[in-house]
C-alpha cells in the first residue's frame, strides 16, 4: 500500500511534526492539514504562564515551522465526521477530503463546568487554546478583587502562580487533600501546596465547589461551596482536567470515548474489535495507547515532548517511513511561582519514594517513584541536571531504592508518595 | 522532497502579525533544557532565567533581532532551541 496523500486533523503540536517528520522523512506525497482553530500551529505552555502575566502576548506563540511543508490547508474547519470505507473525512462545512492515510491529532479541550449556564457567566474562564488565554489575561489585568481557581492540577497551579506574580488575591479550592495529588501523588503535592502557600495563595482543600452564583446580571460574583462556605470572586478559572476530541469519530467503528482514540503498541487506531486500521494513526493528547515501559498499561498523556515525539512517529508510521512500537519514556515540565519541576516516566501506580537528591526543605530536590521494586518516575524541583541520569534509571525500570555509591551514604529511606493504588487486572 | 518554494495553498491561514515583520517563531524544548543558560548570555534580551531554572523566551521576536537569536540557537548546548526564520523561505 502506497501513500500519495496523508491527512492530517488537528493543526496543533502533534499534527504539524507530523507533518514535518513526514517531509524530513522523503514523503512526497499530498499533504493536508485540518484544523477547526483558525490559527496556524502555535505553543500552549506560554499560555498559564508568561501570557497570563502579560510578557509575551497571547497571539505571539506560533510554532517555528521547521521544515518547508508545501501543505494544503484548511484552517478553520472542523473535521466532523470519518468514513473509513470510503476513507474520506467530511468536513463540518461539508466537504469531503479523500485520505490514503489519515492521522488523528485532534488533541482535548478543557472539561467543562458541569452547569453549562453557571458556566457561561461573564468572569467565568477556561484555558485550552489562545482566545481562552487572551480573555483570562483581560480579565487579570482589570485587576479582579479575587481570582477563584477550581483545580489544583497542573494549570490550576500554574494559574494561581500567575495571579500571585501580578499581585492578585487568589484562592485555588481542591477537592483533593494537596494540589496535584492525581499526578504527583500527595507527598509531593503537600511541597507545591506549601510553596503556593507561602506565595500567598489561599489554598482550601478536601473541598468541592458546588455553584457559581451572579448578581442577577449574568457577572459571577461568589461561589458556594458543598460545605456552605462562599468565596466572593469577580474573576473564575475552572481548571477540573482535560476531556478528549473524539466526538467527531462517531460512526466510525472506532475505539474511543472522552478518554481518547485506542492505539495498538505501534500507533495504528483499533476499532471496537480492536483490529487495528493500518490507514489511521493518532497522536498527541488525542490518542490511547499501550505503554512498553508500564507493562502495556493504556495512558493518554498530556504532554508537550509527548505530542511533538508520536505525532513524528505516527506520521512516519503512516508515510512508510518507520515502524516499531512507540516508547518514549514520558517526560514534562511545569513552571509555577519561580519553580520549576520536570518530570520523566509516570508516577501512576507508585508504592515507594525516595528524596535521591537534595532536600525538599531547600526547594531544590529530585524524588524517585518506585513500584514493585522498579523505578518508575522521577521527579525534578529546581534539580533538572540531576535527571537525565535518574531518567536512564527510569528507561531501563532499574531496581528501586536505588543503590547509592559511597560507604559514607545511608541507605534512602523510603516513603509513601500518596497516591492512588491501581488494581492488577 | 516538495519545492520549498512553492507557496502552502488552500484557504489562507489567519495573518501573522510576526510573519508581515519578517520576524522569527522561537519556541525551546523545555523538557530537554538543562537551564545552562549560554542563551541567556549569547542574547540577552530574549532569553531569560527567572527563579533556579524557569527559562523564559521571547517566541516572536522581530527580524532585527535574528542575528542574536541565531547566536542563541547555536550556543545551546543540547539544541534545545528551536527557530523559524521567515527570512529562510520556509512557509
Ligand atoms: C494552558 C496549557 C499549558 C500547558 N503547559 C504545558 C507544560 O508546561 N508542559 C507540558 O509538557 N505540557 C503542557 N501543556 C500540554 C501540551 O500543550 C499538550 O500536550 C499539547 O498541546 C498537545 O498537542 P496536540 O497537538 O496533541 O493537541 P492540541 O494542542 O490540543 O491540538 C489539537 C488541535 O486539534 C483541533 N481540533 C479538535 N477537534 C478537531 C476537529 N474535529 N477537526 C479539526 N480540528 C480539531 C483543536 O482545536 C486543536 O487545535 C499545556 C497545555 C495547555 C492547554
Ligand atoms: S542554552 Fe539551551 S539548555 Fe541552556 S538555558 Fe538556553 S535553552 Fe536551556
Amino acid at each position: 500500500m502506497t501513500c500519495d496523500h496523508l491527512v492530517i486533523v488537528g493543526a496543533s503540536l502533534a499534527g504539524l511534526r507530523g507533518a514535518e517528520a513526514a517531509r524530513q522523512a522523503g514523503f512526497a506525497g499530498r499533504l493536508t492539514l485540518i484544523g477547526d482553530e483558525p490559527h496556524r500551529p502555535y505553543d500552549r505552555p506560554p499560555l498559564s504562564k508568561q501570557v497570563l502575566t502579560g510578557s509575551v502576548a497571547p497571539a505571539a506563540t506560533a510554532l517555528p515551522n521547521l521544515v518547508p511543508l508545501a501543505a494544503e490547508w484548511h484552517l478553520g474547519s472542523a473535521a466532523a465526521a470519518l468514513d473509513r470505507g470510503e476513507r474520506v473525512v467530511t468536513l463540518q462545512d461539508g466537504r469531503r477530503i479523500a485520505y490514503d492515510r489519515l492521522l488523528i491529532a485532534t488533541g482535548a479541550r478543557p472539561r467543562p463546568w458541569p452547569d453549562a449556564a453557571q458556566g457561561r457567566l461573564a468572569g467565568v474562564h477556561t484555558l485550552r487554546g489562545r482566545e481562552d488565554a487572551a480573555a483570562l489575561r483581560a480579565s487579570l489585568a482589570e485587576k479582579p478583587a479575587r481570582v477563584l481557581v477550581i483545580g489544583g492540577g497542573f494549570i490550576g497551579c500554574e494559574v494561581a502562580a500567575a495571579c500571585r506574580d501580578l499581585g492578585l488575591p487568589v484562592t485555588l479550592v481542591e477537592t483533593g487533600p494537596t494540589v496535584l495529588a492525581g499526578v504527583l501523588g500527595t507527598y509531593l503535592g503537600a511541597v507545591v501546596g506549601a510553596l503556593h502557600e507561602a506565595r500567598g495563595v489561599d489554598l482550601v482543600f478536601d473541598a468541592k465547589v458546588e455553584a457559581l452564583e451572579d448578581d442577577g446580571t449574568g457577572r459571577v460574583v461568589r461561589a458556594r461551596l458543598a460545605d456552605g462556605r462562599a468565596i466572593e470572586t469577580d474573576c473564575v478559572v475552572v481548571a477540573l482536567g482535560a476531556v478528549r476530541n473524539t466526538e467527531w469519530l462517531t460512526g466510525s467503528g472506532l475505539a474511543f470515548d472522552e478518554g481518547g482514540v485506542d492505539c495498538d503498541p505501534e500507533g495504528y487506531v483499533v476499532d471496537t474489535e480492536g483490529r487495528p486500521d493500518k490507514a489511521i494513526a493518532a497522536a498527541g493528547d488525542v490518542a490511547r495507547f499501550p505503554h512498553p515501559l508500564y507493562d502495556g498499561r493504556r495512558v493518554a498523556l498530556e504532554h508537550w515532548g509527548h505530542a511533538a515525539a508520536q505525532g513524528a512517529h505516527a506520521a512516519r508510521l503512516l508515510t512508510g517511513h518507520g515502524a516499531g512500537p512507540y516508547d518514549e519514556v514520558p517526560a514534562f515540565w511545569s513552571s509555577q511561582g519561580g519553580v520549576t519541576i520536570k518530570s520523566v516516566g509516570l508516577t501512576e501506580g507508585a508504592d515507594s519514594l525516595v528524596i535521591a537528591q537534595g532536600d525538599p526543605k531547600t526547594g531544590r530536590f529530585l524524588a524517585l517513584y518506585g513500584r514493585a521494586g522498579r523505578c518508575i518516575a522521577a521527579v525534578s524541583f529546581d534539580s533538572v541536571r540531576w535527571l537525565p541520569a535518574y531518567a536512564e534509571m527510569v528507561a531501563v525500570r532499574a531496581p528501586f531504592p536505588p543503590i547509592r555509591g559511597g560507604v559514607d551514604q545511608g541507605r534512602l529511606s523510603e516513603m509513601a508518595p500518596g497516591l492512588a493504588q491501581r488494581d492488577e487486572t | 522532497m516538495p519545492d520549498p518554494n512553492v507557496p502552502d495553498i488552500g484557504p489562507s491561514p489567519s495573518p501573522d502579525p510576526s510573519r508581515a515583520a519578517g520576524g522569527l517563531r522561537v519556541t525551546v524544548d523545555l523538557n530537554r533544557c538543562q537551564a545552562y543558560a549560554q542563551c541567556c548570555y549569547a542574547a540577552p534580551d530574549h532569553f531569560t532565567l527567572h527563579g533556579a531554572e524557569a527559562l523564559h523566551y521571547d517566541p516572536a521576536p522581530t527580524a532585527a533581532a535574528r542575528d542574536a537569536i541565531e547566536r542563541a540557537r547555536v550556543s545551546c548546548p543540547i539544541q534545545a532551541i528551536l527557530v523559524e526564520d521567515a527570512g529562510s523561505g520556509h512557509p
